[in-house]
């Protein structure tokens, strides 16, 4: 047999008969067009909604970046999206801050403190929670955590009240922003920490083993050896998780107010975010204001979109060599 | 199908309106009315159909669909709570068979409707009557008397404290504790909300500057997601008030609060509710199908026997022009809803039977589709 | 910190270890007690919450006597890797219980309802007023939902999987891996807004177990072109070059040596994202007709799955209801965990030898 040295990124088909020739090109075809496929899809959901979401634009009486109500059905259409955009913030921002620094040391527990045998198990454990549906814990948190809530949430009123977003001046402390994102932060935490520990469990042994050979502790070890390596990974893992929390739409429609409004005290009832929203108002939504809804869907398309832009070049940048071709 | 015997069926029937429902209908074949290949009067049909819309009147449809499945083997109606407009959506597009609304179906939606009817602009058949009861959570009082004005600014959030003047003029000799009220509406768009806002609107204009809709339009209170999530907001919360179908006070035990409209204190139930849309009139609208039965709830009502705060689910059907497949199992059905023996099981969930003489208009709408 | 300072930490931490100066065996469970002591006082003296405030404070006090106890005896970076560690635990202690407390409440409620008869029985007839029923009808939509959304989702993720890493060169490929990531970051309930207002309301076509599918299919697809793709990288490059070498045209490489490679990856891939979309509820709302007969057809009809089961429970509100939404969500959870599970077999049993 008779061999062309081309060079491998350009792999030619063996000289002799077209049906080699044939298979190659199909099959390229279909992989092409399945690319393809893949992008007429997404620009074509992306156009759609765009096109659904016009009227709402176009009827609008109120500023839509930054009118409270939402009224799009009323005579004239009046709303806006600056409370929705607060509550999604908020509760989001909230959540992380509670969820990061536990996921992190869950990741390090499992990772370098727990018994290898332990380890294993728990990690698994950590790993299904992550995918536990999230109407499981909406129907959890109206019905277990909310009654528990009133103890902590009335302590930050009487000891940190003078801090404004734990002021609490209605004296009921359900259906709030803060015990949406305690519910949120617990849906996020089995995602970060099991992302992380994945980053952390693929730190170079050598390295781990060469700080603890100079006597390092253990944490200086993690200092040293794994924080600044799994940095990127860990930070990509908490965009994750926080694209989740945005997008999270059952467990906050069942705990949330619902109130249309930009309310700084978070223990006090209230709050609505872009998904819960849509949740609960599509079935009632008249042709405006299911184009508003559309509309809203859209922002938080885009929101989610950025965050995990943010962190795919994160790890990009940080991208070790991989074996294929490209 | 197996039904798991427990000894919660004898607390559930210990509220009296089970018994009538109770274990009968799931052993044998029928009874109450049906026979083999019969129930309410009407003949059974076989097939398949699809129905959508009000939340409000889920629990009364499907012990409708219960008993007619039950004794009309060959049938499956499925019905989808999914909201009075996502329904009235669903008929234009032909997606249902009819569609449950709170309001009646008026202007364009009519129009767009009478494609999918060979042409013909559909009906508005009322078919479920309910009572919306203001259910609250106080300790030790049993009886509380509300008025329109006084109601209008608790869901206002002017009135933010049960000890309020303006309560204890409506409820002389009753102490009312000093506690922040804790307010329920709905978070959700809902026909009930809608018709809560319209009586609101109708006695109290002034205390109620919104419009009424299915869109919440206050300020203040807390938003619950459906009627189960108010009234078991309600329930789990000391002092608090909120607004719910009767059926949700009645299944979960909560306590309901009269309404004095100017004539007397009216509590809710089957009975009054039914006095309350006998002072109903049928408007019939233009552009719907000649059979039309619209309906105008006179939320102003000062009898003392009528309870003022309604709510009525119309069905809304193609006149003619509905579809040779869906039309007899459509027909035979609503002719049972419709009927004695149908309207009679409302009250036993905490619906409200149409009064007399409206059952007979409506059961002949019923007649007329084709 | 200049460089003799630094030495002579490294030695007063190196001459510790050596002399053996550390804290006693139980020095933790000392410490626990002495803050018990502490805590005890502090409640007393100061009008400190509940039981809850007390254990705050119990765990502080135990924390401050332990760090300063090791850092007396034992210098400063042992007193820091103790503090860490104690820290590290408890994270990792708060994350286990508000986990386990879940999993617990679903447990206990769910299982009051469970019976096989709920396994077996659908919802036909049933009145929410009282107990009985099933989820059958439920669990058979959602499989039949599930698997059409794979049967579609699967095939064209990995020919665009294939074509990212074996193909991909140029402008063509940039655009197919962006849009791959902005496919990511469709959140669900924007997915199953499309699917509703574009197949149902524009095309006309009706609520059906197949709309689902379409907006599982969105869902989905994204989650298997990235696994997939990492699959495919992971291959090592010698066995392609080897391929080629022998003549092999590229296709046959890809389809008989590249993919069978990573082909229990790609299996593990695949069945994560099934556990992750077989519970979504939100796009499953607005897509189907919950039906609460059995209705095996997947595209006409009404159609339940066990998410939109749960939810309709939840609606009813009585408490046989509520009870049924539990012991749904038990079964759930069941279903999710058995998906997860095997994907982990699956990935242990095919995976490559390690080094």
């Amino acid at each position: 047999m008779s061999t062309d040295l081309k060079p491998l990124d350009a792999p030619t088909p063996r000289v002799q008969g077209s049906s080699v020739r044939l298979g190659d090109r199909i099959f390229s075809s279909l992989t092409r067009g399945a690319g393809i496929f893949v992008l007429v899809l997404m620009a074509a959901i992306g156009a759609f909604l765009v096109w659904k979401a016009i009227p709402a634009f176009q009827n609008n009486t109120g500023n839509f970046f930054t009118t409270q109500e939402w009224f799009p059905d009323a005579n004239p259409p009046f709303f806006g999206i600056a409370a929705l955009a607060f509550g999604t913030a908020v509760s989001s921002v909230i959540a992380m801050i509670i969820a990061v620094p536990i996921a992190i040391g869950t990741a390090l527990f499992i990772a370098f403190f727990a018994s290898r045998r332990a380890s294993t198990s728990l990690g698994f454990v950590i790993d299904v929670l992550a995918a536990v549906p999230s109407i499981i814990y909406g129907l959890w948190g109206l019905q277990v955590l909310m009654n528990h809530m009133e103890g902590i949430t009335r302590w930050l009123n009487d000891y940190l009240g003078f801090i404004p977003i734990f002021n609490n001046e209605i004296g009921i402390y359900t259906k709030s922003i803060f015990i949406a994102s305690v519910v949120l932060a617990i849906m996020i935490l089995p995602t970060i920490s099991a992302l992380s520990r994945e980053v952390f469990l693929q730190v170079p042994r050598d390295h781990r083993e060469a700080s603890l050979a100079l006597g390092a502790t253990r944490w200086e070890m993690i200092r040293m050896a794994v924080l600044p390596f799994g940095r990127p990974g860990v930070i990509s893992a908490t965009m994750l998780g926080l694209g989740r929390a945005l997008g999270e739409t059952i467990a906050v429609a069942l705990i949330l107010s619902a109130a249309f409004e930009i309310n700084w005290h978070i223990t006090e009832p209230g709050g609505n975010t872009f998904a819960a929203n849509i949740a609960l108002k599509w079935n009632e939504a008249g042709p405006i204001g299911l184009s508003a809804l559309v509309a809203s869907g859209l922002i938080l398309f885009i929101i989610t979109l950025v965050v995990n832009m943010i962190a795919r070049a994160i790890i990009a940048k940080h991208k070790e060599f991989s074996g294929a071709n490209s | 199908m197996k039904l798991a015997r427990s000894s919660k069926i004898a607390a559930l029937a210990a509220t009296g309106a089970l018994a009538l429902v109770g274990c009968s209908s799931s052993d044998s074949a029928s009874d109450s009315g049906a026979s083999d290949g019969m129930i309410g009067g009407a003949e059974c049909a076989t097939g398949t159909i699809k129905a959508s819309g009000s939340s409000a009147q889920k629990n009364a449809m499907t012990e409708w669909i219960n008993a007619y499945q039950t004794a009309c083997e060959g049938a499956t109606i499925e019905y989808s709570p999914s909201g009075s407009s996502a329904g009235r959506a669903d008929f234009i597009n032909d997606q249902v068979a009819f569609a449950g609304s709170d309001s009646a179906m008026e202007g364009e939606e009519l129009s767009q409707a009478a494609a999918r009817c060979d042409a013909n602009p559909p009906i508005n058949i009322p078919m479920v009557g309910g009572a919306i009861a203001l259910t609250y959570n106080l300790e030790g009082v049993d009886n509380l008397v509300l008025t329109p004005d006084v109601t209008a600014k608790i869901f206002n959030n002017e009135i933010t404290n049960w000890n309020d003047q303006a309560l204890a003029d409506a409820n002389p000799g009753v102490t009312l504790p000093d506690a922040p009220i804790a307010q329920f509406h709905r978070s959700d768009g809902s026909g009930t909300t809608d018709n809560f806002t319209q009586w609101l609107k109708a006695t109290a204009p002034d205390a109620w500057p919104y419009e009424p809709g299915s869109d919440w339009a206050a300020k203040g209170g807390q938003g619950s997601k459906g009627s189960d999530g108010v009234a078991a907001s309600v329930k789990s919360t000391p002092n608090s008030i909120g607004y719910v179908e009767l059926s949700f006070v009645e299944t979960q035990g909560l306590k309901a609060a009269s309404v004095d409209n100017g004539g007397g204190a009216v509590a809710p139930n089957a009975d009054t509710a039914t006095a309350g849309l006998a002072s109903a009139k049928v408007t019939p609208n233009a552009d719907a199908g000649a059979g039309d039965l619209t309906m105008e709830i006179d939320y102003a009502v000062q009898d003392p026997a009528a309870y003022p705060v309604l709510l009525l689910t119309y069905e809304i059907a193609c006149e003619s022009g509905n579809s040779s497949d869906a039309l007899p199992l459509v027909q035979s059905f609503l002719t049972y809803t419709s009927s004695t023996d149908g309207q009679s099981m409302l009250s036993g969930i905490g619906y409200v039977p149409l009064p007399a003489e409206l059952e007979t208009q409506v059961a002949d709408a019923v007649k007329s589709l084709s | 910190m200049s460089l003799a300072e630094k030495d002579a930490e490294v030695l007063e931490g190196l001459s510790s270890q050596l002399a053996m100066r550390s804290l006693p065996r139980l020095g933790t469970l000392y410490s626990a007690l002495i803050g018990a002591a502490l805590t005890a006082v502090i409640v007393l003296l100061t009008p400190a919450a509940g039981i809850a405030g007390s254990v705050v404070i119990w765990y502080l006090m135990y924390m401050l006597v332990q760090t300063v106890w090791s850092f007396r005896v034992e210098g400063r970076r042992f007193a820091v890797n103790r503090l860490v560690t104690t820290v590290v635990w408890t994270t990792f202690l708060i994350a286990l219980s508000a986990l386990v407390w879940i999993l617990i409440s679903v447990t206990i409620r769910g299982l009051s309802a469970f019976s096989w008869d709920f396994l077996t029985g659908t919802m036909r007839n049933v009145s929410p007023l009282r107990e009985g029923g099933g989820l059958l009808h439920a669990l058979v939509g959602t499989l039949e939902q599930v698997g059409m959304a794979a049967l579609i989702a699967v095939p064209i993720s990995i020919l665009v999987a294939i074509y990212l890493v074996e193909y991909g060169q140029g402008r063509l490929a940039l655009f197919v891996t962006f849009f791959v990531d902005v496919m990511t970051g469709v959140p669900s309930i924007v997915a199953g807004l499309f699917i509703y207002t574009f197949w149902v309301l524009t095309f006309g076509f009706e609520r059906s177990g197949f709309a689902a599918s379409l907006a599982l299919t969105i869902l989905m697809i994204p989650v298997i072109v990235r696994s997939t793709e990492e699959m495919l990288k992971i291959v090592p490059n010698d066995l392609r070059e080897a391929s080629y070498a022998l003549g092999v045209p590229k296709w046959k490489t890809i389809v008989r040596i590249v993919i069978p490679t990573a082909f229990g990856g790609i299996v593990t891939g695949v069945m994560l994202s099934i556990a992750r979309v077989a519970g979504e509820t939100a796009p499953l709302l607005l897509t189907t007709f919950l039906s609460q007969s059995m209705n095996p057809n997947l595209f006409t009809g009404a159609q339940a799955s066990v998410p939109t089961f749960i939810w309709d429970q939840i609606s009813s509100g009585t408490p046989a209801s509520i009870d049924r939404a539990w012991a749904g969500a038990l079964v759930l959870i069941v279903v999710v965990v058995f998906f997860y599970g095997l994907a982990r077999l699956v990935a242990r049993l095919t995976a490559p030898a390690r080094q």
